[in-house]
């Protein structure tokens, strides 16, 4: 009875840490990757200025994170070119967001450089992915 | 006469397991048995590959190899920071994989015979895009642009799922064509 307590006692303190509502491993794993290359503290508020006010502009068409993803992180949005459906970037409406590092990075790295025609800086991703990560 | 039925039997039952088997142990995709079997039901081999499927099935269909000579899939494969206009790079290493993926399934290793016509219409050419060979224009010549381009659900030829609702198990066939606003294919 002791012991079998001990263990559950154990087992819960060890997942305790890695599933709260809003942070996750791979974005804790980032962050710390992004203040081991200079940038930090990061901030939500921020990344919100980032994803809604970015903007550049190509043969006469405005491109912005919004473009695809919409003003609202709780809705599905559209790949502007194909159509295809894109799932919430909300994690409180799709929990799939935000759970693998190199998923994450993939994408920074492909929709930075089509948006702002350059890599987001550490920074930037760090502030983006607090911003994100609270919606 | 009873051995000769028993005989028979035993040789449909060889046969039938022969079959079942080269199914089932045999390679996946161009599988002449299954092929035989399905006749043309199955036009291009459905990509088996889950991390292609991922990859690239993010932003449109994965599509089936076997729609582009391996010569094509290369130039893809080192455009990808240009990938139509958009950008669609890869870690190194999962680009390596994939397109070494996707040349072992192009049109012209799949013995299907829908791949062999694509081979046959692009001949030493490389084409970009699938939309753009003979062969696939051929097979779309009687549809108005406007059921497409102008239209909303659809928008480009080269979102095949948009009308072939099949396509995801990789039947084109005109039994499965549903054109949004515009009902069934009936040809």
């Amino acid at each position: 009875m002791k012991t079998s307590f001990s263990i559950a006692l154990l087992l819960l303190s060890l997942t305790a840490g890695t599933t709260s509502a809003g942070s996750t491993t791979a974005v804790d794993k980032l962050l710390q990757q992004y203040r081991n290359a200079g940038a930090g503290p990061f901030s939500a508020e921020r990344g919100q200025r980032f994803w809604h006010d970015s903007v550049r502009t190509v043969d006469g068409r405005e491109r912005r994170c919004t473009t695809c993803h919409t003003t609202d992180l709780r809705a599905r949005g559209k790949h502007v070119r194909t159509g295809k459906a894109i799932a919430p970037m909300a994690p409180s409406m799709n929990p799939k967001r935000l759970q693998k590092a190199k998923k994450i990075e993939k994408w920074f790295r492909r929709n930075c450089k089509w948006t702002l025609g350059r890599p987001c800086t550490p920074q930037e991703k760090g502030d983006l992915l607090r911003y994100l990560e609270s919606q | 006469m009873k051995s000769m039925t028993t005989t028979l039997f035993v040789l449909l039952i060889l046969t039938a397991l022969t079959f079942g088997l080269r199914t089932a142990l045999g390679d996946d995709d161009d599988d002449d048995a299954r092929d035989w079997l399905r006749r043309e039901s199955i036009g291009f081999a459905p990509p088996a590959n889950p991390l292609y499927v991922e990859e690239c099935g993010d932003c449109h269909m994965a599509y089936p190899p076997g729609l582009l000579p391996g010569a094509s899939w290369k130039r893809i494969m080192s455009g990808l920071e240009d990938h139509f206009g958009d950008n669609a790079e890869l870690d190194p290493a999962v680009q390596r994989k994939l397109t070494a993926y996707l040349i072992a399934h192009s049109a012209e290793r799949s013995h299907l015979r829908r791949a062999r016509a694509v081979m046959r219409s692009v001949g030493d050419s490389a084409p970009l895009r699938i939309t753009e060979t003979r062969w696939f224009r051929h097979e779309h010549d009687e549809i108005p642009a406007r059921w497409v381009k102008g239209n909303d659900e659809v928008r480009r030829f080269s979102q095949c799922d948009a009308c072939h609702r099949d396509a995801a198990r990789g039947r084109f066939d005109e039994d499965n064509v549903v054109i949004p606003g515009h009902g069934r294919w009936d040809d």
